[in-house]
């Protein structure tokens, strides 16, 4: 299967959709509206849940705030439905926006609960709030109009809804195809991950949470213009988790999925409401919702991946063509051999009252290879984290290429030209190798959320493609740059680390205990692989716990013992040192 | 507002905190050993709630119905996976845990009902009969995913409380239910007046906390829990089964949860589906006791309950809008409060 497949599919569903008003009744038309109102918010829940892995119970309320929105505009005000439309897409994005800033700086199950604190505070809202109807709702809301054409029937607002739910798969898919949508691809794999490429992981949040606000949005314009008539049942906690559910089974993570997940659970509960009165006469109001909870905790035990991937693993996989050269993204300026690149000055980590780091000083000059080196325990994890703004110091100062990181969040340490590799691989296992390479180059590139989304990237997605291929073969595995990095053993995984950060055009490298874990044969490829790149001029930072694999390598090693240095020096004078003999082996024999 | 009214306001949001507390307890408790946030239980009050004015009404209950299916249920899955893991000689001992210990509960609540028994029988008949559900529930829904993430186990969570909402309508009927009081005591204290059953829901708050204090500080399963709660893989190698600590969790939380329907049932009407707002406003106690301090998950109920009593004085429409809006701040300073930790172990 090639691209043009692809897109074939793409046009023959695009086709059927348009055509199926032909041969479809007025009441599966209907459906079939709702399943598309359904999806607008099942793939903003799969672009926020799926892609961003922020679980949101609150969505059914963004529905609302636009529905009534609308509603307040056009029935009780007598303006048209387009201003509704500004009006309800705008102040939910308003709403979302302001939630998304309150709240998405919570941590897991912490942010999940938000959604449904203000998803029924919002719910609440509706039925309580004077001039909108109460319980009784919102009547008479007139149609949308084109021109003088009023879309009354349910065969002419289809084709609205329809090419709405095209328009924003189209673009969605564009989007997670480009450089904001990667970053919110890199979400599941935790802030430090995502901070660490140079993303600022709060504002990729924010942005996905308030494009799934906004698809919320349109699906309540056309609910609300569509049924006539709102009440507060439909945007209840019970549909913010409904929809939640469709995005589930769909397959959490495909946009596809939230539509096929909106189908089958709108179609499976009309079917539910068919058959469940011959089974139990008089309670099939109550059997429905048990019912259908039952199926989606069955799901959730049995099939947590959805319905899409399920089906995506049988179909052929897509045939790419490798990367074609591209003009280079720009460099940043290298600093000069032999120059001081980074200083630490007297720096010191407590937690608590165990100091873990204890007025450690060093300095990196520009073009060498230095190990920070040391027994279990030895503050070295710490001091590493210090250095890339994982942690901060309690006291000390970090200069980085002349200017003082001690303070600055990771993202800035990363874009001031520091790339690090982690200790226990942080890859994206679902992406291609040549996806987290372009990760890399986050930081060095600029297409933003509209450039995404309308495909006015392309050159620069060329060059970041190209540069990404350029790491992968400069590391040595570029033959088989589409393969999932999931796949790779460790010792590659680690390898493809290194791509990623060397796709940043870092000034400095620092690697986290590149050596862990590496079989005999790896780590000699690895340590192969980092002399090429001194001979680069690039400058290599180590934390290694390995001494044999440091030895070999490195220009100058820094002791830590107890979180202090022990000393520092050339390989050869360190190894005859007596203090990191006793360090590391309890006393001369 | 003077302070007459406050004063009644203040007690008022008392009585309701310390109901809201009892479930707020069970919550952190199943929450630490279990790590499911437990939504449901608040409609495990409502149900007891409801138990008990049928029995009242001299009607057996639809508790019984929903105990044996649900018996029934958890029996086959466990027969499942016995066959599946070769493990045929524990059957016996599922068989009586999973069935017959929940019909014998059942046949000897339907028993008593026909003596016609007096009130504190009809009591613990009603809490007989829900202790139950919880570790029934436990077994069919969460065991089998006891591993997955938090927020798959929340997710889930949530849509048991729905099943649960539409098994009580069919079960109980969409009537509201009162139950008559239980004293019908009062006594005057700096001219307010307080009335016997706001009294009892207190001193019941206290006795069971107290009693739960006393279980996890000085019996042997009181430690085996509170180890499981600390670190699940350490306290297996010790021998304890998490999974036997999570049914033990399930029961002591299902029947903190039934006293508080029993004490909440002659203040407020209970419907079939009252029991989501008791469940979450409980659980905005139990987060302020950041889910894992019983005497803070205890503080912050009554904090609750007091803000929605003066919340309700103010706008009694707005109130539930008031308290989940206030649950955002609450949760902005704990993700504070344990972000550094957080970080800590993700390194």
């Amino acid at each position: 299967m090639t691209r043009l497949h692809v897109q074939l599919a793409a046009v023959a569903a695009v086709v059927c959709l348009a055509l199926a008003p032909l041969v479809l009744s007025p009441f599966s038309i209907t459906l079939m509206n709702y399943i598309g109102i359904y999806s607008l918010v099942a793939i903003g829940l799969a672009l926020l849940t799926g892609v961003g892995g922020i679980v949101s119970f609150g969505q059914a309320a963004f529905v609302g705030v636009a529905a009534y929105a609308t509603a307040w505009v056009s029935a009780l005000n007598g303006y048209s439905p387009w201003l509704g439309l500004v009006f309800g897409v705008a102040l939910t994005c308003c709403v979302a926006g302001i939630l998304g800033v309150v709240t998405l700086r919570l941590q897991g199950h912490f942010l999940s609960l938000s959604t449904v604190a203000w998803g029924l505070a919002i719910g609440f809202l509706f039925g309580n709030v004077d001039g909108l109807g109460r319980f009784n709702g919102i009547s008479s809301i007139p149609p949308i109009s084109v021109g003088s054409f009023a879309l009354v029937s349910s065969v002419h607002i289809y084709f609205l809804i329809w090419g709405i739910v095209a328009v924003v798969l189209f673009l969605g898919y564009n989007l997670l195809d480009s450089r904001l949508g990667r970053a919110m691809r890199a979400l599941r794999g935790g802030n430090i991950l995502v901070e660490s490429l140079g993303i600022n992981a709060f504002r990729i949040k924010l942005v996905t949470f308030v494009i799934a606000a906004f698809l919320a949005s349109l699906s309540g314009w056309l609910y609300a213009h569509m049924s006539r008539f709102i009440s507060p049942g439909p945007f209840d906690a019970g549909m913010g988790i409904e929809y939640l559910m469709m995005s589930m089974v769909g397959g959490a993570g495909s946009l596809l999925g939230g539509v096929v997940g909106a189908a089958i659970v709108t179609l499976l509960k009309n079917s539910v409401q068919d058959y469940l009165p011959l089974i139990a006469k008089g309670a099939s109001g109550q059997l429905e919702i048990v019912a259908f909870s039952a199926l989606f905790i069955l799901f959730l035990q049995w099939a947590r991946q959805g319905i899409v991937p399920f089906v995506a693993r049988y179909l052929p996989k897509i045939k790419r063509e490798r990367p074609p050269a591209a003009p280079p993204l720009p460099r940043r300026p290298q600093p000069t051999p032999g120059e001081l690149l980074l200083k630490v000055d007297g720096a010191e980590r407590r937690f608590g009252g165990l100091v873990a780091v204890n007025n450690v000083s060093f300095e990196v000059r520009s073009g060498e290879i230095l190990a920070v080196i040391g027994p279990n325990g030895a503050g070295k994890s710490t001091m590493f984290n210090c250095l890339t703004g994982a942690l901060r110091v309690n006291k000390g100062e970090i200069v980085f290429a002349g200017r003082p990181i001690t303070r600055d969040p990771q993202s800035r340490i990363a874009k001031a030209g520091v790339a690090r590799t982690f200790q226990h691989v942080k890859l994206r296992p679902r992406m291609s190798l040549l996806e987290n390479v372009m990760l890399g180059t986050y930081a060095r590139t600029r297409a933003g959320l509209f450039a995404g989304a309308f495909r006015l990237n392309r050159r620069e997605e060329a060059s970041i493609r190209h540069e990404a291929l350029m790491q992968l073969e400069r590391v040595g595995l570029g033959d088989k740059p589409f393969e999932l990095a999931g796949n790779l053993p460790l010792g590659n995984q680690r390898i493809l680390e290194i791509a990623r950060a060397l796709a940043a055009d870092p000034a400095l490298l620092v690697l986290d205990e590149p050596a862990a874990g590496l079989r005999r044969q790896e780590k000699l490829r690895l340590a192969e692989l980092l002399r090429s790149l001194r001979s680069d001029h690039l400058t290599i930072l180590i934390v290694e716990h390995d001494m044999e694999f440091v030895m070999s390598l490195v220009d100058r090693i820094v002791v830590l013992d107890f979180g202090s240095k022990l000393c520092e020096g050339a390989p050869a004078a360190i190894r005859s040192d007596e203090r990191v003999q006793e360090a590391y082996l309890g006393g001369v024999a | 507002m003077t302070s007459d009214i406050a004063a009644i306001l203040a007690i008022d949001g008392i009585a309701t905190g310390a109901v809201y507390a009892l479930v707020a307890i069970g919550t952190v408790l199943i929450f630490t050993v279990t790590r499911v946030i437990f939504i449901p239980f608040g409609d495990i009050a409502a149900f007891t709630a409801l138990t008990l004015a049928a029995l009242d009404a001299k009607r057996f209950p639809g508790t019984g119905a929903l105990v044996v299916i649900l018996a029934c249920l958890a029996t086959l899955i466990e027969i499942i996976s016995l066959v599946r893991t070769g493990e045929l000689r524990l059957l016996p001992r599922a068989l009586f845990f999973y069935l017959v210990l929940p019909l014998a509960v059942v046949g000897i609540a339907w028993l008593t009902m026909r003596a016609d028994p007096p009130l504190a029988v009809r009591l613990v008949l009603a809490l007989m009969l829900i202790t139950p559900i919880a570790p029934l529930l436990d077994r069919i829904v969460f065991r089998p995913i006891a591993d997955g993430t938090v927020l798959l186990l929340l997710t889930v969570s949530v849509a048991l409380h729905f099943a649960l909402v539409g098994l009580g309508l069919l079960f109980f009927g969409p009537e509201g239910v009162r139950t008559e009081p239980l004293t019908s005591f009062s006594t005057e204290f700096a001219g307010v007046l307080i009335s016997g059953q706001t009294m009892l829901i207190v001193i019941a708050a206290l006795v069971f906390s107290g009693l739960l204090y006393l279980f996890f500080d000085f019996t042997l399963v009181g430690k085996s829990l509170r180890a499981t709660a600390v670190n699940r893989t350490g306290s297996r190698l010790m021998g304890i089964r998490p999974a036997r600590a999570g049914t033990i969790a399930y029961l002591l939380g299902s029947l903190m949860a039934g006293v508080s329907g029993i004490l909440i049932a002659p203040v407020n009407t209970v419907f079939y589906d009252s029991g989501f707002l008791i469940g979450l406003k409980a659980f905005v106690g139990a987060i302020v006791g950041g889910m894992t301090s019983y005497p803070g998950a205890a503080i912050g109920a009554v904090g609750v309950g007091i803000l929605e009593s003066f919340a309700s004085f103010q706008s009694s429409a707005l109130k539930d809008v008031i308290v989940f809006s206030l649950l955002i701040p609450i949760l902005i300073w704990r993700s504070l409060a344990s972000l550094h930790s957080e970080e800590e172990i993700e390194e």
